[in-house]
């Protein structure tokens, strides 16, 4: 194209050649953009949109301040420290005959049930008991009476937190955090201090699943690079079916090997090992064996490129200087593959991180990951906060992680087919 | 072989003795189960054990009528096949222009392009319910087929992009010197050099799109069950020997994808070599 270009130029002389050239490249990459364009726009609407949305809904927090707008524009200027003054009280009182009215109680009530365990029940007896609103200057005494709690300073402060607009309450509870009635930042009660936990427990599951595909992938991956090219393509089948194999079909075959009545179990107790079938699967054990399998390949091809491009001259000039066979390996081999141990290890723990289907088929209870509970307080409890913090949380750790991983491949490709 | 160093001394012919038959292992471990669940499709017993009590065809005779289980595998067709076509369309124009492109900001349009496969796909559907379920695309093929589309895209970036690396472009000069108008080179000269990375970058798209399950899990309304869709669920309640004659449909599939994508890699690999 440039070619065309110079004797276009050649042609006429008018238009220095360098200007007509930028001008020229200037349009190639407009329409270069324009091409990738679609694509982007495309991603904008059914991918980056909704993990914005997500994210923003993790500080989202209207739903009180649309039930009780009085309420939270009366403690707009109450500093916390005694008990508010009589007109939030007559606020509060006016929205709650309101929000009754309206049906948003419930919404509220859900809401602030998650700050302060048994606010529902403050709320809603309260609304069922408060009939009208009550005589200037006498709400305080009225609230007080229908539900003690009015009396409470941390009834009040919870209200006041959860006047949103935004809040960093269910960031917060994702890392066992949240405020105490002061507003500083304190260890969350035990028995909502669950995610620690949670998110220890992935990292642990994650890092054992990557070991294990280290430790098994690596003399395959040595092998497959070091046999000739047509023995090792046909090895490589081995790799490759199951990688192109369903999740859903592998996470099956599992249950169905080591069920206690499964092929595992029948082997073992028909060579007399064992009497009573062992529980090899909804557990831990379970959930690592069939995540190993799944991801084992994301670990052998990195390696296995990162081998193949190892010069076998490099080994010999080692021989050949004296170097017994096991330092040779240590200390000539094994760095050069550390690139490919970087990226296969990192792919399969960034890919571990995440994973839902197979620990959800699998696991017992004290298996699940974090995406589990994504998943939990998305579908069924509807706790949209707290799935959005707990997935802002993941994924600020896969961004974090997929930028060194970005940094080690640094321009290679990145091997395709990773599935969730 | 004969030229491979580690078979001098006692210790090293241990050592790759060592690699052999761990790697034997390994590949048993990699393969085995997927073998192990195929025969119990055949069985004529209602119990997924070995050995088998006798051999029928049962359980794929249950899936052919089973309303169900049909219907399952037409909308993994159809959401398959669909999100297929517009991956292609917008992974294909944006390879092209991404070759081309040139600009310091290209790393990050690419890690942004990329970026639906790394991200879990958890995050993903969670985000994609919240954001399509006000706008109806929750429970609609539209939705899904918008969402699988997003994820099997990168795939094609990834491959037509391998292609138009490999591709001379001294070949589309030649077509316009010789007088074709820039769609009629990339049509005649272009398209047909480039059709085994578009035919792999399509299988991937397909694959991405048969296989999964979690915006299915969030997204689909009973009308949309997929294939894996309709597994995970039966995984959950009960194996029944009809999943495992599923299963076997499944690995079908995906054994005349990786089929057709080795022939297409030889194939690319002998015309470099010719070439």
């Amino acid at each position: 194209m440039t070619d065309a270009l110079l004797t276009g130029a050649n042609a006429s002389t008018d238009v220095p050649l360098k200007r007509r050239l930028r001008r020229a490249e200037r349009t190639r990459q407009v329409k270069a953009l324009a091409l990738v364009l679609p694509l982007l726009v495309f991603l904008l609407f059914t991918f980056a949109g909704p993990i914005a949305g997500m994210l923003w809904r993790a500080i989202d927090d209207r739903e009180v301040r649309q039930a009780l707008p009085q309420t939270v524009a009366a403690l707009a200027s109450w500093d916390g420290k005694d008990l508010p003054d009589e007109k939030a009280y007559a606020a509060l009182a006016s929205d709650i005959v309101a929000a009754r009215a309206a049906g948003t109680i419930a919404i509220a009530a859900k809401r602030l049930n998650y700050a302060l365990n048994g606010f529902r029940t403050i709320l809603t007896s309260t609304a069922r008991n408060l009939k009208t609103v009550p005589e200037p200057g006498t709400a305080k005494e009225t609230l007080g009476k229908i539900n003690p709690a009015w009396r409470e300073r941390t009834t009040w402060t919870t209200i006041k937190d959860a006047g949103g607009p935004v809040t960093g309450f269910y960031l917060l509870a994702a890392l066992d955090l949240t405020r105490n009635v002061d507003g500083a930042i304190v260890a969350a009660p035990p028995d909502q201090a669950i995610y620690r936990d949670v998110f220890a427990r992935t990292f642990l599951i994650s890092l054992g699943v990557t070991a294990l595909c280290l430790i098994l992938g690596f003399p395959v991956a040595y092998l497959l690079a070091t046999l000739p090219p047509g023995r090792s393509n046909l090895l490589m089948i081995f790799v490759l079916l199951p990688f192109w194999t369903s999740l859903l079909v592998r996470t099956c075959a599992w249950i169905v090997l080591l069920q206690s009545n499964g092929v595992v179990n029948d082997s073992l107790h028909w060579l007399g090992i064992i009497d009573a079938p062992l529980r090899l699967i909804y557990n831990r054990f379970g959930v690592c064996v069939a995540m190993t399998h799944v991801l084992l390949p994301f670990m052998i091809l990195p390696l296995y490129s990162s081998m193949k491009a190892i010069s076998p001259a490099y080994m010999r000039a080692a021989a050949s200087l004296g170097a017994p066979p096991l330092t040779a390996f240590l200390r000539i081999y094994l760095p050069q593959t550390l690139p490919g141990i970087g990226a296969g290890s990192l792919l399969v723990f960034i890919l571990a991180l995440g994973y839902y289907i197979t620990p959800a088929l699998v696991g017992g209870a004290a298996d699940q990951m974090i995406s589990y509970f994504i998943a939990l307080y998305t579908t069924e409890t509807a706790n949209w906060g707290l799935a959005s913090a707990l997935g802002a949380v993941l994924l600020l750790a896969t961004i974090l992680l997929a930028l060194v991983y970005g940094k080690l491949v640094q321009g290679q490709q990145v091997t395709g087919g990773m599935k969730n | 072989m004969s030229d491979n160093p580690s078979l001098r001394t006692p210790s090293q012919r241990i050592a790759w003795t060592a690699t052999i038959v761990i790697s034997t292992l390994v590949f048993i471990f990699l393969i085995a189960p997927i073998l192990a669940i195929m025969p119990l499709s055949f069985s004529s017993g209602s119990y997924l054990t070995y050995p088998l009590p006798g051999l029928s065809l049962r359980w794929y005779d249950d899936f052919i009528n089973s309303p169900r289980w049909m219907n399952s595998l037409k909308n993994s067709m159809i959401i398959g096949v669909a999100s297929t076509l517009l991956s292609m369309v917008l992974g294909t124009l944006a390879a092209l222009g991404l070759a081309q492109w040139k600009s310091r900001f290209k790393p990050l349009v690419l890690a942004f392009v990329l970026s639906p496969v790394v991200v879990p796909g958890v995050i993903t559907a969670v985000g994609l319910y919240f954001f399509f379920a006000p706008i109806g695309l929750t429970g609609s093929y539209v939705g899904l087929i918008l969402a699988h589309t997003a994820l099997a895209t990168p795939f094609v970036v990834i491959t037509v992009g391998a292609t138009l690396q490999s591709f001379d472009t001294n070949l589309a000069r030649a077509a316009a010197s010789l007088g074709a108008s820039p769609l009629e080179a990339f049509r005649r000269v272009i398209l047909p050099l480039i059709l085994p990375g578009l035919a792999s970058g399509a299988l991937f798209a397909f694959a991405t799109s048969f296989d999964e399950v979690v915006i299915v899990l969030f997204m689909a309304g009973p009308e949309q069950r997929t294939l894996p869709r309709e597994m995970f669920s039966g995984i959950r309640e009960n194996i029944s020997p009809t999943i495992t004659a599923a299963a076997v449909i499944l690995t079908t599939v995906s054994v005349i994808l990786l089929a057709t994508l080795e022939g297409l890699r030889r194939r690319n690999e002998r015309l470099k070599g010719g070439g």
